[in-house]
């Protein structure tokens, strides 16, 4: 396996805040690498310097062999990676395969009009909103709105997606139905960098986990050993004696 | 020709004949005058609404380029002895050309700020042209009448440019139509509703918006040249007439933004309200009252305007109509 992605040294400040500090990893091709670290650790940061919304500080990001490092969002989407936001953001007067071929056409693929259709059509139902092409993302629920912005990301056939917290306010029914999709999407060949509060999820989906503190990676590995980390455990439960109760429990 | 196929373009059709024939038949010049007020309506509000109504953008100052159309277009023939044609191409592509060098700038600036910017270039184009020398400065342009010696002579002359004006306005509706159903459209849409997520999922939003604009100054650029040719006479105050402007806004929201045909039905209700506002003794210039209210009603109880209404009344419309 070779690398898809690879951030390296990777730092973002804001004002004096240090965002993000030499932070570096690699997302394998066909893999998914979980993300995790408690709020504010620079998660979505990382996925906003990684797609362009902003410009590190300092570091690089290769993709596919390509030097991406600060290109503008729409031509890192070019290059062929999507991404979903944590806040769903639809096009709400369009419908849902409006919006889903908006990602169709000017994804990784640049597809004309009449073929994206046809993608965005095939990226809904990988999803499970084929019954809804026609309705107006604003009237989805919150669980469909989720569910449209992978949709959405999906129909531009991307190498890479980065989710943002796509299970994220949804039932446990949601999510199963969520995780499922997830699999099917990496069994297709696509690889995956996902954020994820959701532990008992990200750990069963995830090849290789890295954990992100106050921007700086605090460890990596494969799920079972970064559970059992207790620097890790420390920095979600922020007290050691109390970790060890629970890991006894 | 998929397109011959759909309604909108019957509809298209039989619009412009009726514009075409309807005066003609009855040698109606007043009706004629009328026809061809709404038909510069049409053509300002339908341009205008690719970028307030597909891509989100409010242009305040979109009269800047049926002014400077006006000025090139008038300049050329009277100064330079160009034929109205060759005049006419070229206001078109300049002011269209100047605007992709403006809206490169401008465009930078969202909301408000954009909104604010676009009153600062009809202003700033108004100032520079109130002394510019070549442009007779404050006190204007004015043509010979034998520059309508070529179309043989002023009555006729009249009858031609009213023709070329509906060709102006049919051919603005169906670049509205046509930007509409394209890719280009469909990313401008997703800017009008969402810019970073448009951007974010590839449309490119930094050239999209510089073409729209562009393209939406080529087309009132010329139903300027005309306009002005029709005076023979052209002075700032009336080129960059920032109330016009304004109107034209009222005119898109009115009828419906992002609408194809919204803009052109309201164009034509208020050209309607606005000449039998304008021929009462008590209420002329009545209809810069009556725009006001509208605005507010429409933002405030139909920001789909008249065709969204309708749109949502009856769904079926949408396909129809566009």
């Amino acid at each position: 396996m070779s690398a898809l992605l690879e951030v390296s040294e990777l730092s973002k400040n804001f004002g004096g805040l240090q965002a993000v500090h030499a932070l570096s990893f690699a997302v394998e091709e066909g893999a998914i690498l979980g993300l995790i670290g408690p709020n504010g650790a620079g998660k979505s940061t990382v996925f906003n310097l990684v797609n362009g919304v902003f410009a590190p500080d300092a570091g690089r990001v290769l993709f596919g062999g390509q030097d991406i490092t600060g290109l503008r969002p729409h031509l890192v989407a070019r290059s062929g990676l999507a991404r979903t936001h944590q806040i769903v953001q639809p096009f709400a007067v369009m419908s849902v395969l409006e919006n889903c071929i908006v990602g169709a056409c000017f994804g990784g693929k640049n597809m004309p009009l009449e073929e994206a259709r046809e993608a965005a059509r095939q990226a809904a139902m990988r999803v499970g909103l084929e019954d809804r092409l026609d309705t107006p993302a604003s009237q989805l629920t919150i669980a469909g709105k989720k569910r449209l912005e992978l949709a959405r990301a999906l129909a531009a056939q991307p190498r890479l997606l980065l989710l943002d917290e796509v299970l994220a306010g949804l039932n446990p029914t949601e999510v199963e139905r969520m995780i499922q999709v997830i699999r099917a999407i990496r069994a297709s060949g696509v690889s995956i960098l996902m954020i994820e509060h959701l532990m008992q999820a990200i750990m069963s989906l995830s090849d290789r986990i890295v954990v992100l503190n106050s921007g700086q990676k605090l460890a990596e590995g494969l799920p079972a050993e970064v559970a059992n980390d207790p620097a890790v455990i420390e920095a979600y439960l922020g007290d050691p004696a109390l970790a060890a109760e629970l890991r006894a429990a | 020709m998929a397109t011959l196929r759909r309604p909108f373009f019957w509809i298209l059709a039989a619009v412009v004949a009726l514009f075409a024939v309807l005066p003609a038949a009855r040698g109606d010049i007043e009706l004629r005058e009328s026809l061809l007020l709404a038909a510069i309506y049409i053509t300002l509000a339908s341009n205008i609404n690719m970028m307030l109504g597909y891509a989100g953008y409010v242009n305040f100052g979109s009269i800047v380029f049926f002014g400077l159309g006006g000025y090139v277009c008038v300049w050329l023939m009277g100064a330079h002895g160009w034929p109205l044609a060759a005049a006419l191409v070229a206001g078109g592509t300049a002011v269209s050309a100047l605007a992709l060098v403006f809206g490169l700038g401008i465009l930078r600036l969202r909301g408000v700020y954009f909104a604010l910017s676009t009153i600062g270039v009809n202003e700033g184009v108004m100032a520079f042209v109130t002394n510019f020398a070549p442009w007779g400065g404050s006190s204007g342009i004015y043509l010979s009448p034998a520059l309508f010696q070529p179309l043989g002579g002023p009555a006729q002359a009249l009858w031609a440019i009213y023709y070329l004006l509906v060709g102006v306005m049919a051919a603005s509706l169906y670049l509205s139509y046509f930007v509409k159903r394209s890719k280009f459209g469909m990313g401008l849409l997703a800017i009008g509703q969402n810019e970073d997520a448009a951007s974010v999922l590839g449309v490119p939003t930094p050239r999209y918006k510089a073409a729209v604009y562009s393209l939406s100054a080529v087309l009132p650029a010329i139903a300027g040249g005309l306009y002005f040719f029709k005076s023979a006479f052209i002075q700032p105050p009336d080129a960059f007439d920032l109330q016009l402007s304004t109107e034209t806004i009222v005119i898109a929201m009115l009828g419906g933004q992002g609408t194809v045909v919204g803009p052109a039905i309201g164009a034509f209700l208020y050209e309607q309200l606005r000449s039998w506002l304008l021929t009462s003794e008590s209420f002329s210039h009545f209809q810069l009252v009556i725009s006001g209210v509208l605005l507010l009603a429409i933002v405030l109880f139909a920001p789909g305007g008249l065709a969204g209404w309708l749109y949502r009344r009856w769904p079926r419309l949408r396909s129809i109509l566009e």
